[in-house]
């Protein structure tokens, strides 16, 4: 039985924070639906995966630190991205390799966190939720999520339990968008390539409504989608979940 | 310094390890002794008679035909039927494996049989197997004397006979076979696992049989 | 060969714009994914395995010294020789003289990356010894002058109709008139061309998949026996091998080999695994009369006991490449060296220098798909990562980057200038958005809206939005 009312820390992830508010809140309306308090610490940045994977550890090192001391104090963790949360959660306490105090409170952090929708079916053990979407909605699985937190089954049934929504299966859901954080700037022909295949895919699928679990994938996703002319309209998973649809989608409509 | 000093002198400063550490040398020396068996998949580990078909339903899978006889007695009229049914001369390559050559080949008027390596002008070669591996439907073949390994790659159509008990569940187990015949650490020159008729996929990816080994194996499994 | 890794981006360019490239790479994305996922799940056993042979590599790489003095002994025991090369030249070298020993005029070769690593067929050429490829790939490319873009299937960039019109141009002796349609047409022709070769050849060279040290046996692993004709024909046989080749016992090499072609080709074992010790026996009558081997270390040793060390695991499998969106992308020749992928974006800065290979270990998304195919459980991205670290110490990666990155991460280690500045930037950037809640141009952003819309934020910053909430007596 989970605990009965447990503290959650919102890391709500520096593109959600700048570039779609509306996830953060769909996420905390989804952690106190399953009977969490929600906290919402100032001091959060962003979980440093820009420095990490650019090769620059002080940077990482640092920003780690001022993530750590920001919600270490909490029960649970919790960000809707999988990237970011894989970074906390996998990454974080190789930061301090050497430094035998703060690799032991990173690791203790690291333990605490969790990714929204795999926190919400797998620690709240939440089986259905309220959210309302009609029609056909496909799912793409962001790499680190996938591989790194083990996040696959949990969005899905949580999707199923929605009344009207059909869930189509994505060709390839499992392969990378091309976006790749700093990766798509650095390669931008490349990342484009990539990213032209999953469009594709979105295409056949013939889904109305694309949702993944991380904002960084999703804006790659969608500008590829809305360049193409493409009608598919885009959205972080949470939103759907939590039935907040009301803002526009990624990128806006059409 | 010679290249051998150079390099292993450059892995030692690497591993932080000295020459002559008596420590490392007995684990090393040990595990070879020891030779275990690690992971072995549960697929091989059957009674003889599954462990027989599961051989050969593998060795179909890849490719190979395979048909099977009570008697090595058999063996030459199987494989002069082969020919005819593959409308292939009536000439055969082989060594001098005394468990092929003392088989009733006379009984086989029309058949020609040609002792000796294989100069690549053989249509069909005939060898036996020192054993098999049913996990992967795979050929043990070793090399010696009286098995040359040109036959296992030249002709176009490779026969191999092998004797149903000499079938092993898994490749770990043949390996201990080779080790007990040919002693602890020693090898035949040759060991050749041939899993199928040769193939290449090197042309957009289309599987096409007969690259440059046979283009049929023909497996004859005796007894079991 | 030719490196051109630090023009990775242009080469990538060329690569997305070739579309006979492209309609190459799309055999890589379908066929060898699923074939190897149904041989992997048709193995109950095959995670155990992998954990198996990781544990074996990590051994024989601990004991390294002590297994290629084993090795060595075992080989020599056999009637073998071992040369010992530090380099590709010394490796180079050691070859041709062996080879005029024997006074060779063509030597045969197996499918051998290692060979590629060293350049040994310019070199043999360049010194009036005629090398011929005999894997039907590798051929294919020795015909077209070019490098293998695979590491387990080295033609895979080249299309049929291609394969065609390269057998026409050089194979001239024969009837021009005839039927190249089907790829049974240019494999039957190769096997023809190419048996002659064997049987003129003085000296075979292979590669090695396994060196193993209980029996001085050295193994290959091939399906179109093209290794074996190679070295049981000539009158000697020379095996050239990284020194990470290396295993224990027989055993310890069955555990790899069942991961190794499940991981490649979705085969259980490759048609042909054979294991080769010493030079033809009293008796024998057929076999090389001599055998040779050359260890080779070129670098592997300055991985050992750094964070590269289990890179020196990698058993060539190409599976990483097989399932990499960057390969994918734009193939093996972009990477511009002689290993892709992101093998190649780890092994190949370790080999000719993270200031040449720069570009390798960042032309990656993380997906982490290789890593989780990889039989041997190398961390691939973490070691790319390491090498982002390295080129970032040593201020390798461009200054316009690098300036951006330490910029923002001035502000991202300092919480409240961090909110204040993003709390003015956005909701500015959002009315700019308008409407359509995307840019299709934006200053500084021409790398992401090149190809696609940037998305517009929404407005006022989450953090902004709390903020206000929290004055306001709320939350």
């Amino acid at each position: 039985m989970p605990d009965q009312n447990p503290r959650v820390g919102l890391f709500v992830t520096c593109l959600v924070d700048l570039f779609r508010p509306s996830v953060g809140f769909a996420a905390i309306k989804l952690l106190e639906d399953a009977g969490c308090t929600v906290e919402v610490p100032m001091t959060q940045t962003c979980c440093g995966q820009p420095a990490y994977n650019s090769g620059d550890r002080a940077d990482s090192r640092a920003i780690a630190e001022n993530t750590i001391e920001a919600f270490e104090e909490f029960d649970y963790v919790v960000a809707p991205s999988g990237s970011c949360a894989g970074m906390l959660k996998k990454h974080y306490p190789g930061l301090f390799s050497g430094e035998p105090d703060w690799e032991a409170r990173a690791r203790d952090f690291s333990a605490k966190v969790h990714e929204l929708v795999s926190f919400l079916a797998d620690v709240r053990g939440v089986t259905a939720v309220a959210g309302s979407e009609a029609g056909s909605v496909t799912y793409h699985d962001s790499c680190s999520g996938l591989r790194e937190l083990n996040i696959k089954a949990q969005p899905r049934k949580l999707l199923r339990s929605i009344d009207g929504l059909e869930l189509v299966e994505l060709k390839d859901a499992d392969v990378c968008c091309g976006f790749g954080g700093t990766f798509c700037v650095k390669y931008p022909d490349i990342s484009n390539a990539i990213v032209e295949q999953k469009t594709g895919c979105i295409e056949a699928s013939g889904a109305q409504t694309l949702l993944a679990g991380d904002l960084g994938c999703l804006m790659n996703m969608a500008g590829k989608l809305k360049r193409q002319g493409s009608a598919v309209e885009v959205r972080h998973v949470a939103e759907v979940l939590a039935g907040m649809t009301d803002a526009a989608p990624i990128g806006g409509k059409g | 310094m010679s290249g051998r000093e150079a390099i292993l002198g450059k892995v030692r400063t690497a591993l932080k390890a000295k020459a002559g550490d008596t420590v490392r040398l007995a684990a090393v020396n040990e595990r070879m002794a020891k030779s275990a068996p690690g992971i072995i998949p549960a697929r091989g580990q059957l009674p003889a008679k599954e462990r027989i078909d599961l051989f050969c339903a593998q060795a179909v899978k890849l490719f190979a035909s395979v048909e099977r006889l009570a008697s090595a007695d058999a063996v030459p009229a199987a494989v002069a039927g082969y020919l005819r049914q593959k409308n292939l001369p009536q000439s055969v390559r082989m060594g001098d494996d005394p468990r092929l050559s003392d088989l009733p080949w006379s009984q086989e008027g029309a058949l020609e049989v040609r002792h000796g390596p294989s100069d690549g002008n053989d249509e069909v070669g005939v060898s036996h197997a020192f054993g098999g591996v049913a996990e992967t439907g795979t050929v043990v073949m070793v090399s010696g004397a009286d098995n040359p390994t040109t036959i296992n790659f030249l002709p176009e159509h490779h026969i191999v006979v092998i004797d149903a008990t000499s079938i092993q569940g898994d490749l770990e187990t043949a390996i201990a076979g080779i080790r007990a015949r040919f002693g602890k650490g020693e090898m035949p020159r040759t060991v050749n696992l041939i899993s199928g008729p040769s193939r290449s996929g090197d042309i957009e990816q289309k599987l096409i049989l007969g690259a440059h080994g046979p283009r049929a194996l023909h497996l004859i499994v005796v007894g079991g | 060969m030719q490196i051109t890794s630090p023009a990775f981006k242009q080469n990538a360019k060329g690569a997305l714009a070739d579309v006979q490239l492209q309609q190459a790479l799309g055999n890589v994305r379908s066929g060898f994914i699923d074939k190897r996922l149904k041989a992997v799940e048709a193995l109950p056993e095959f995670e155990a395995l992998r954990d198996s042979a990781r544990a074996i590599k990590d051994h024989a790489l601990a004991n390294l010294d002590l297994y290629l003095e084993a090795y060595e002994k075992k080989v020599v025991a056999s009637g073998g020789h071992v040369h010992w090369a530090e380099s590709a030249e010394d490796a180079r070298n050691i070859i041709l003289d062996i080879c005029r020993k024997a006074n060779a005029k063509t030597v045969t070769k197996g499918k051998s990356m290692i060979t590629e690593e060293i350049a040994l067929n310019d070199f043999l050429e360049e010194k009036g010894i005629r090398p011929v490829e005999t894997d039907l790939g590798e051929y294919i490319i020795q015909l077209r002058h070019e490098h293998p873009s695979h590491i387990i299937a080295p033609a895979v960039h080249v299309t049929q109709s291609q394969v065609e019109a390269d057998f026409r141009r050089v194979h001239t002796h024969l009837d021009a008139a005839r039927d190249l349609r089907e790829p049974e047409a240019l494999l039957n022709e190769a096997r023809k061309v190419l048996r002659e070769e064997y049987f003129a050849a003085d000296v075979g060279i292979t590669g090695a998949n396994f060196l193993i040290a209980e029996t001085g046996t050295s193994i290959i692993v091939t399906n179109e026996g093209n290794g074996d004709l190679t070295q049981i024909l000539p009158k000697m046989h020379i095996a050239v091998a990284s020194i990470e080749k290396i295993v224990p016992t027989l055993e310890d090499a069955s555990q790899i080999l069942r991961v190794l072609a499940r991981s490649a080709t979705g085969q259980d074992m490759s048609v042909y695994t054979t294991m080769s010790t010493g030079p033809r026996r009293e008796g024998d009558v057929d076999g090389p009369g001599e055998y040779h081997v050359v260890l080779l270390d070129n670098g592997r040793s300055s991985m050992l006991g750094t964070e590269f060390q289990e890179m020196l695991r990698c058993i060539r499998c190409g599976a990483c490449m097989n399932h990499c969106p960057v390969y994918h992308a734009v193939g093996g020749h972009a990477y511009g060296w002689v290993y892709p992928g992101p093998m190649g974006a780890v092994l190949t800065p370790s080999l000719i220098g993270v200031d040449k290979a720069g570009h390798l270990p960042n032309a990656s998304t993380f997906c982490g798909r290789c890593e989780s195919v990889c039989p041997m459980k190398i961390p691939l991205p973490k070691m790319m990562r390491h090498w982002r670290e390295r080129e970032f110490e040593r201020g390798l990666n461009p200054a316009a980057a690098r300036s951006g990155l330490k910029f923002w991460a001035f502000f991202a280690r300092r919480p409240a200038l961090y909110q204040a500045m993003t709390a003015i930037g956005m909701p500015l950037l959002s009315l700019l958005g308008g409407k359509s809640h995307r840019f299709g141009w934006l200053p500084l952003a021409g790398g992401w809206t090149r190809h696609r819309e940037l998305p517009a934020p929404q407005g006022k910053t989450f953090m902004q939005q709390v903020r206000s909430a929290r004055s306001a007596g709320a939350r």
